[in-house]
């Protein structure tokens, strides 16, 4: 067997290092979802009610619905009912420091490396750990509410915050945007809530480990960025997933607004447990993600690097308002195995002179297929608008699969769209090429790998691009025997 | 240093190499001339370990252990170098940081200490001037988009930094202009140390005018049909290949009656 066909098997045969399970008590409710499902929610969270009518709207806007089938991906259905809506670590007692947080818990986090506790915390990175469905942990809060930065989790915001919340929830992914939106309108559990007021640039890079652990448990977590003007903040999400035999429904919303000069840069290194070597067991991970640049020169950059899930479907995209704004994203997507993903970016130029940026890298090994799907569209007022799409794919052996689909939309003639687009290659024959210079097949892959994202690792903060050429080599370890 | 004893190979269960027989004896320069597709770069690629050629036959005996056990990158580790007739493209792997990862892999086998990024490009910088090559080779991915005069050039750059102790050159000459010419005969010039070895494949004269070859070879459908001293190549020169159809019938028929 070459050392190419060996490491093609190997990569698709390379074990989830991180799936483990722990024990917590759950307090979860029946599979099923109705309206009975939602107050008990809403209630447990002892919500205002207008959250629960923000809720209730949604849910009979959902049960209009039925799941999207156009995108290039193909799984079992999804049973609504089969899934469990609700699901909450008890804590044994009111948690007042991290010290209390259940030792279970932080055990789990040291295990995924995850630095929550204050000696093993990144400097500088104030961590707000999701840990199923509500947030056990919130460290630096003092040091940002000083500030006033609101860094919390989106449950406490409700009560705390009301009035932004109010008028910020669901603003920029209207429950009506699709029907994954509508569900986790109906049923979001958590999530984090950011506000930076005017002027500040967050000192800190704010960040959130999301972890799937009960078992059955959809995820619905819910975020929300607000940069009012002239802010700035740079938000870091992570996640790796215990390994499981049922498929696990993730249907996250983010939203992001930005105010006049307020720039908002959201990053994701992303690693769930993407499904044995036959494609069983891994997360589905259907994401609406979308930014408003609603003031002037505003600014959102979105950077993911993605590694994991069974299913990927998901598309970060920016709302291009107001006059001058920037819209970007960067993205690395490495599917092996039976992975699928379709993914990319919209960018809805409507302000004059709006400028884009789409950086997409994929790489494919084993079965998988990925997908870029990109739109740009020009609005009919988005006078001297400009895209570049650069769209590069890596195909690691000849069983996997690679497609573009670029979807432009101009409806002003003054308005640039660049796309560029490679396919890229690694076969035996290169492989065979750095073996002769001394070079393992191993450090190759990953070398040649690196080099490929290096245009969107630099976008990475620092201590995101560490981890994010971690994961590629993780993913990528064992891969030659 | 280097024996090669009856060594036959196929592709896709197709025979291209039918009895090889050579020896490279330390500090000797040995050229193989011949046809297109008298299997010139089949025993090159073989001898580096390519695995879409199969060992049909034969054994190759290398510093004394048994070559074709070796898997490729110990061959490479141990002093086998090629220089590819066709140097893949690897794009977005930047140049120098191939090369450097080359050049530690050899250090760190021979239990050197591994160049950091910047003694690393003081170490190719002075390799670079010495060839008279431009530095900018550096800065780019791995061949791409590289001319195939450029591509040559690096891997003659490759050659003079892993200093091999084996050293198979598959035209490297060949799409070169005078002056590429004379890179190649410097960066094989400057490595003969009466130690190493070298396996020139060419299909011309001059580049023997200036790398002188102690031994020539003339490949013929997968044999060595004739075997001579540095005026071999001159004669192939003036007579070109017409007399070789007689020689190849000859191997034919030896192997019709075997
Ligand atoms: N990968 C391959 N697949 C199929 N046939 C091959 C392959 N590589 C070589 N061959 C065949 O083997 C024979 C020898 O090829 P080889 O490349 O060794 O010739 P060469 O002497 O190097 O020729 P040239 O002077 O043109 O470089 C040719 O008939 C060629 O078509
Ligand atoms: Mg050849």
């Amino acid at each position: 067997m070459s050392d190419e066909k060996q490491l093609l098997d190997d990569l698709s045969r390379q074990k989830y290092k991180w799936g483990f399970v722990t024990d917590i008590e759950s307090d979860t409710v029946p599979p099923g979802l109705n309206e009975d499902v939602i107050r008990f929610i809403s209630a447990r969270k002892k919500e205002p009610e207008w959250m629960l009518e923000f809720r209730l709207k949604a849910f009979r806007h959902w049960q209009t619905l039925s799941e999207p089938d156009w995108q290039k991906v193909q799984f079992p259905p999804v049973d609504y009912q089969a899934i469990s809506y609700y699901s909450a670590p008890k804590p044994k007692k009111k948690l007042d420091s991290m010290d209390e947080v259940d030792p279970e818990l932080v055990a789990t986090y040291e295990k995924l490396g995850i630095p929550l506790s204050e000696q093993k915390r990144l400097a500088g990175v104030a961590v707000d750990a999701v840990f199923d469905s509500v947030s056990v942990a919130t460290t630096h809060q003092e040091k940002l509410a000083e500030m006033g930065v609101i860094f919390m989790p989106i449950s406490e915001a409700v009560h705390e915050h009301p009035d932004l919340v109010r008028r910020y929830l669901g603003s920029v992914v209207p429950h009506t945007d699709n029907f994954f939106a509508a569900l986790n309108a109906a049923v979001f559990t958590d999530g984090s809530f950011v506000y930076i007021p005017k002027g500040l640039k967050c000192p800190l890079e704010l960040s959130t480990y999301f972890r799937i652990n009960a078992e059955n448990t959809g995820q619905f977590e819910r975020t929300l960025i607000v940069a009012d003007e002239g802010a700035y903040v740079s938000y870091l999400e992570g996640c790796t997933a215990p390994q499981r035999d049922e498929n696990q429904l993730h249907a996250a919303v983010v939203e992001l607004y930005a105010h006049a000069d307020a720039g908002i840069k959201y990053s994701t290194v992303q690693n769930w447990y993407p499904g044995d070597e036959d494609g069983k067991g891994g997360i589905y991970n259907f994401v609406t993600k979308r930014g408003l640049c609603a003031g002037d020169r505003s600014r959102i950059s979105w950077t993911q690097v993605e590694t994991g899930s069974a299913i990927t479907w998901k598309y970060p995209s920016c709302v291009l308002k107001g006059d001058g704004s920037v819209g970007e994203f960067y993205s690395v997507a490495l599917t092996a195995n039976r992975q699928q993903a379709d993914t990319g970016t919209k960018m809805i130029h409507l302000g004059k002179n709006t400028r884009s940026t789409i950086i997409s890298k994929g790489i494919s090994a084993g079965h998988a297929d990925q997908t870029y799907r990109g739109l740009v569209r020009m609005g009919r007022n988005a006078h001297g608008a400009r895209n570049f799409t650069q769209c590069d794919s890596m195909l690691l052996g000849d069983k996997c699969g690679a497609h573009t689909f670029p979807y432009i939309e101009a409806k002003n003639a003054s308005t640039q769209v660049e796309h560029e687009a490679t396919t890229t290659r690694i076969g035996a024959d290169q492989i065979f090429y750095c073996n002769q210079r001394g070079i393992a097949t191993e450090d190759a892959v990953s070398m040649i790998v690196g080099g490929f994202c290096r245009e969107v690792f630099k976008e990475l903060p620092m201590e995101f691009a560490v981890e994010a050429q971690k994961l590629l080599s993780v993913s990528l370890e064992g891969s030659v025997g | 240093m280097l024996k090669i004893e009856n060594l036959h190979a196929a592709i896709d269960g197709k025979p291209i190499l039918k009895g090889i027989d050579l020896e490279i004896r330390p500090g000797e320069v040995h050229a193989i001339m011949g046809p297109n597709g008298s299997g010139k770069s089949t025993l090159s690629q073989v001898l580096a370990g390519n695995e879409e050629y199969e060992v049909t036959a034969g054994r190759v005996i290398y510093k004394g252990r048994d070559l074709l056990e070796m898997p490729v990158e110990e061959r490479a580790l141990e002093g086998v170098f090629l220089a590819f007739q066709y140097p893949v493209e690897i794009p977005g792997f930047a140049n120098a940081e191939f090369l450097r990862a080359a050049v530690n892999a050899h250090r760190k086998h021979r239990g050197e200490p591994e160049l950091d990024a910047f003694d690393f490009s003081r170490f190719a910088r002075e390799k670079i001037e010495q060839l008279e090559l431009d530095p900018k080779l550096l800065t780019r991915a791995l061949n791409a988009g590289f001319s195939g005069g450029e591509k040559k050039r690096n891997e003659c750059l490759q050659m003079t930094l892993l200093e091999p102790s084996l050293a198979i050159l598959d035209e490297t000459d060949s799409g070169l202009d005078i002056d590429a010419l004379q890179i190649v005969a410097k960066g094989v010039n400057s490595l003969r140390d009466g130690q190493r070895g070298f396996l020139v494949i060419t299909h011309y004269q001059r580049l023997l005018d200036h790398i002188v070859p102690d031994v020539v070879h003339v490949l013929a459908d997968g044999r060595i049909v004739r075997t001579g001293g540095k005026e071999l190549a001159r004669e192939l020169e003036e007579k070109g290949y017409g007399w070789l159809d007689e020689a190849v019938a000859a191997g034919a028929d030896k192997e019709g009656r075997a």
